[in-house]
């Protein structure tokens, strides 16, 4: 924090969760930061979160427990949060409101940044269209993503969000570099996790050495809840100043939104504000969207933010407000399945309600390969005749089925277990497309309609030795 | 003017103790930044301020100033093919990339303007007094602002550049007062400007989308609404239809919607050409702007910003077509500032007043006579976004009783990648029985019988697919399956039309009127076939079927030779099943009954 503008003593009257209230003796402003000192010399952040003529309302980002009224001293610094930034930010852990945990020295901090960022102008923004490899084939050839796009995981509790998320961080890559390389940096924000999860994340990450390339952020499930609506901010503070300032291609994930949402619910209940649905404030699209709309490029710089975020959908419901307001602000979603995951299949990837809507602008030729575009629309085509074809199989018997209609039920199998299931090994893209030619050469001619001739005598027709997926 | 000083602020909202009058809806600013805002509500001695910039750092006591007039944006010529916040404020300026509190007007432009009128005529409001070229390819007009009370012409400018807030005419009005008329004037935003008669419509207001202009179209000063939960192609389907649409100028607004779908429309509409004046398509846009993470009043504005700009490029007598992507947004706006305002809540906590507001702004949807005589429309077209796609929710239920086509977006057709995604029995278009004739006069004569019959056969459709996924599709009589072929054809060839794809992205409408004749022929020559026992999956077979398939994809705009070789094709398929029916029957009655 920069230096305190005004300093109040004896102004706190009431304290109440993390809400503490003062008279009104000085002229701040709304949002503006503050820091409370304690008799006893404790430090807590705090910001205003209401202001009327006679008293001001803060909402503390750190624990109040063991915050007396009497001799405590506030410092007011005349301006919103911000994040002190600069080198040597790769490697390091910070709680959610950026400070270190990692027992290391301070930042050698470069400037401050505002926490809760600005717009960016939607003429200023340079459109999505470079190719970002996560190592997964249902999200590199099905549903690909794009540097500057975000495009979030929907789950659910006990499915495997957490490996799949240290998976991306350990394998995402620039396709055509190694995974080690300056332009590239990982942010990875837990929020409201428990402990556990955040000890599985910091060892997986440091037993990959993906920790030098990464920020790592923990705001623990025991944290303040007005500190882990802070997290993802902090996080992307910090993101945007890889991209913009050093020039990076930074990839933020952020896990698990619902804990922001249920954060925003309680927050929002506790300064009694008309709620909206479920219980949720009525702002809360708005609200996701200053976090959501942080990814992007911008015109003239380098580098670029592309979000991942990670969401469990409360009782798999995907018209539950969390993921269907994240959905209509996200650039497409990525679906995990109980099903898949009960048959052992991982990632449990559901490709047909995943979606990734810059993908027609990153793939292709010239940007990943030439007959990507046209593999991808004949395995959407052929997986969704497969799992109709099921339906039927399952109402009138595999007997009743046509020979075509049994080679699909065969398609749909192998397409689950080779080209969606992948194991612990990440593919490369081109790995991840062979697996996809392999399955399609049990499909009839008549099938194949998204495929034109030579790309069915190429890939298809063996004229080329084919080397099979590694499983 | 008068002043107020803050007393109370929550996010966009703040009350304010007067010293002086305010108006209800007049403008006024906030603090040192000059913070835009305008006045909601009024009471002896407070006012409630909406405000529609980022609040933070403001503070009780905090000064208000009045402006004495209503919320107005500035209006003219050099808007055209540039980039707006929900104020009309410019967000093209690439030097700073962020959006920040205090932004400032257009700053006056000097464009060419020849007069059109002399010295002594008289002139009533609303009628030109000359041209202007503003550099984009579009030739506008300058008008007598249309509340002014017009008059005669005491002095006019001689042909020249000026600088278009420079007073161009004087004007002595019956009163005696002296006028003059700029380039630009001010218009409060939610005031419809004024027209001589709203006018009916016959003519489409032409999409290039299949299953919009020929199954349910909208006319010319019509109104749409395109209801449909996430990622199922409202935005794709109106950025599609800015494209290509048939109107003059487009006005574009992003409302509460995402950053880099903006990005991407701008870079598309710098690049890609209009087929009917060769100049790159942005010339004919304005872009209004408010993406959902700018402040969320200013999306509460940007339409009423936007509609006002349709109008204004309607009243120079021209054809205009307004996007608003997407409605559901601005409701959500209302609600928000509603809801701190401590209203009564309504249903799912929207003001008890979304209804009227919907109306309003649809209402200003018209094709009319303009004050200066001439012919000018605005069509109106909006995206809903339902949450959780259910389309019994307040925003789509009212949105459907204002508006005269409804293209209701199916999920399941989403997940099926089959775009547009529009569900023909969740659609409808009150405008069609009134554009037969138009059909009609550009020679596709069949266009009403032919729709009725598409929409029949798609409606037997949905019955008959019901029963297939029971008893399976070959256990069904050869009648039904031949509906289900004709559907698929339907379906899969007419009202499929991606986006992205170069041939099929617009169809003109001879396009779309021989591709209709084509499977209008198809269906018939097939229950022929039918009736002397020929069963649908022996025409289904036949190459023709797939290159009546696969036409739209393949077969260009203006290669009529293409589409009559098909059509040939198929008179030829027809005729040899007919005979080959003919001949197998004659030797062995039983054959026809086998499928191939
Ligand atoms: N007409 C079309 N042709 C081809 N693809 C389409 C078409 N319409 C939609 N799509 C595909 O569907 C995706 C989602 O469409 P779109 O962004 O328009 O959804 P939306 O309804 O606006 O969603 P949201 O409410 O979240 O904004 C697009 O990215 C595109 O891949
Ligand atoms: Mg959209």
């Amino acid at each position: 924090m920069t230096y305190a503008r005004l300093v109040g003593e004896e102004i706190a009257n009431r304290a109440e969760g993390p809400l503490l209230f003062l008279s009104r003796s000085l002229d701040v402003g709304l949002n503006e930061a503050v820091e409370v000192e304690g008799s006893d010399g404790s430090v807590r952040l705090g910001r205003i979160a209401a202001l009327d003529q006679h008293s001001i309302t803060v909402e503390m980002l750190d624990d109040t427990a063991g915050l007396a009224l009497a001799g405590t001293r506030v410092r007011f610094f005349g301006e919103p949060l911000r994040f002190q930034v600069g080198p040597g930010l790769l490697g390091r852990v910070f709680n959610g409101i950026g400070r270190p945990i990692d027992g290391g020295p301070p930042l050698a901090a470069e400037q401050a940044y505002r926490v809760d960022g600005l717009p960016i102008k939607p003429s200023a923004r340079e459109a999505p269209s470079e190719f970002l490899e996560t190592g997964f084939t249902a999200i590199d050839l099905m549903n690909s993503l794009v540097r500057g796009q975000k495009l979030p995981l929907f789950s659910g509790g006990g499915l495997p969000h957490d490996r799949i998320a240290v998976d991306i961080a350990c394998n995402a890559r620039l396709p055509g570099k190694p995974e080690e390389t300056e332009e590239f940096a990982i942010v990875f924000a837990g929020i409201g996790i428990p402990h556990d999860s955040a000890e599985f994340f910091r060892e997986e990450l440091e037993k990959s050495a993906a920790l030098a390339r990464t920020v790592l952020f923990l705001n623990l499930a025991s944290d303040s809840s007005a500190q882990r609506l802070l997290a993802p901010r902090f996080a992307l503070t910090a993101a945007e100043y890889l991209a913009f300032v050093e020039g990076k291609h930074v990839l933020v994930i952020l896990t698990d939104l619902t804990n922001y949402c249920e954060a925003l619910r309680e927050v929002s209940a506790s300064r009694g504000e008309v709620p909206s649905r479920k219980g949720y404030p009525g702002y809360m699209y708005s609200d996701l969207a200053t976090i959501y709309e942080r990814a992007g490029r911008i015109r003239g710089l380098a580098g670029s933010v592309t979000q991942v975020p990670i969401l469990t959908m409360p009782n798999d419901d995907i018209t539950h407000p969390i993921p269907d307001l994240t959905g209509y602000i996200t650039e497409g979603q990525v679906v995990l399945d109980r099903d898949l995951h009960r048959r052992d299949l991982y990632p449990p990837i559901r490709v047909l309600p995943s979606l990734s809507r810059l993908m027609k602008d990153g793939i292709g030729k010239g940007r990943t390969h030439a007959d990507h575009p046209a593999l991808a629309a004949q395995l959407y085509a052929s997986y969704s005749q497969a799992q109709q074809t099921r339906v039927l199989a399952s109402v009138v018997g595999e007997d009743g089925l046509s020979e075509d209609d049994r080679k699909l039920l065969v398609f749909g199998d192998e397409f689950e277990q080779r080209v969606i299931h992948q194991g612990v090994e990440a593919r490369t893209l081109e790995e991840s497309m062979a697996a996809g030619w392999a399955v399609l050469r049990g499909l009839p001619r008549g099938e194949l309609h998204r495929l034109d001739d030579r790309q069915i005598r190429e890939h298809l027709l063996g004229e080329r030795s084919q080397r099979e997926p590694p499983r | 003017m008068s002043t107020a000083a803050t007393i109370w602020i929550s996010g966009p909202v703040l009350r304010a103790r007067p010293d002086g009058p305010f108006r209800l809806r007049e403008a006024v600013t906030v603090g040192e930044q000059s913070l835009l805002g305008e006045v909601i509500r009024i009471a002896r001695d407070e006012i409630t301020v909406q405000l529609y910039e980022d609040t933070s750092g403001l503070r009780p006591g905090v000064q208000v100033t009045g402006s004495d007039q209503l919320l107005s944006i500035r209006l003219g010529p050099a808007i055209l093919s540039r980039i707006f916040d929900g104020l009309l404020r410019p967000v093209g300026d690439p030097s700073d990339p962020y959006v920040k509190p205090g932004m400032q007007v257009q700053a006056p432009q000097r464009l060419w303007f020849t007069p059109s009128v002399r010295v002594g005529e008289l002139l009533n409001p609303g009628v030109a007094i000359g041209e202007i070229a503003s550099g984009a390819g579009i030739p506008q007009r300058c008008l007598v602002p249309p509340d002014l009370p017009g008059g005669r012409v005491s002095a006019i400018a001689e042909a020249g550049e000026y600088s278009d807030d420079q007073a161009i005419c004087w004007l002595e009005a019956p009163d005696g007062r002296r006028l003059t008329v700029a380039m630009t004037h001010g218009w409060p935003v939610r005031v419809p400007r004024p027209v001589q008669a709203r006018l009916a419509s016959d003519e489409p207001m032409l999409t290039g989308q299949r299953i919009i202009d020929c199954l349910f179209p909208v006319a010319r000063g019509g109104t749409g609404a395109i209801p449909g939960g996430f990622g199922t192609g409202k935005t794709v389907l109106l950025e599609t239809v800015a494209k290509w649409c048939n109107a003059d100028v487009i006005v574009y607004v992003g409302c509460g919607e995402r950053g880099n779908e903006l990005a991407g429309l701008l870079a598309e509409l710098t690049e890609l050409e209009d087929p009917r004046s060769g100049r790159p398509l942005l010339e004919r846009t304005v872009v209004i702007a408010n993406t959902s993470n700018m402040p969320v009043s200013a999306r509460e504005a940007s339409i009423y910003t936007g509609i006002t700009v349709a109008e204004y490029f309607r009243d120079q007598g021209m054809n205009v077509t307004l996007m608003a992507d997407s409605t559901s947004r601005w409701a959500e706006a209302l609600r928000e500032v509603s809801g701190r305002l401590g209203e009564l809540p309504g249903e799912a906590g929207y003001p008890a007043y979304l209804s009227s507001r919907l109306a309003d702004f649809y209402e200003r949807a018209a094709r009319v006579r303009t004050l200066g005589g001439e012919i000018g429309s605005v069509t109106l077209l909006g995206a809903v976004s339902p949450p959780s796609g259910d389309f019994s929710e307040p925003v789509t239920t009212h949105t459907k009783r204002y508006v005269g086509s409804l293209w209701g977006l199916d999920v399941r057709r989403a997940q099926a990648r089959f775009y547009p995604a529009i569900h023909p029995l969740q659609s409808y278009s009150l405008a069609a029985d009134s554009l037969v004739r138009w059909w009609h006069a550009i020679g596709c004569t069949r266009w009403q019988e032919l729709r009725r019959r598409f929409l029949t056969l798609l409606e037997e459709e949905a019955r008959l697919e019901r029963m297939a996924r029971i008893i399976g599709r070959d256990a069904m009589p050869a009648r039904q399956r031949l509906v289900l072929l004709c559907a698929q054809l339907i379906n899969q060839c007419f009202l499929r039309q991606s986006a992205f794809s170069t041939n099929d992205r617009y169809a003109t409408p001879s396009r779309q009127a021989v591709m209709m004749r084509l499977i209008g022929s198809f269906i018939e020559g097939a229950e022929r076939l039918l009736e002397v026992g020929v069963p649908p999956e022996a025409i289904r077979d036949q190459a023709i079927f797939r290159h009546l398939m696969r036409m739209g994809e393949e077969i260009p705009e203006g290669d009529w030779e293409a589409f009559s070789a098909l059509d040939q094709e198929l008179t030829a398929t027809l005729r040899r099943l007919i005979n080959q029916s003919r001949a197998g029957s004659a030797e062995d009655a039983g054959a026809s009954e086998v499928s191939t």
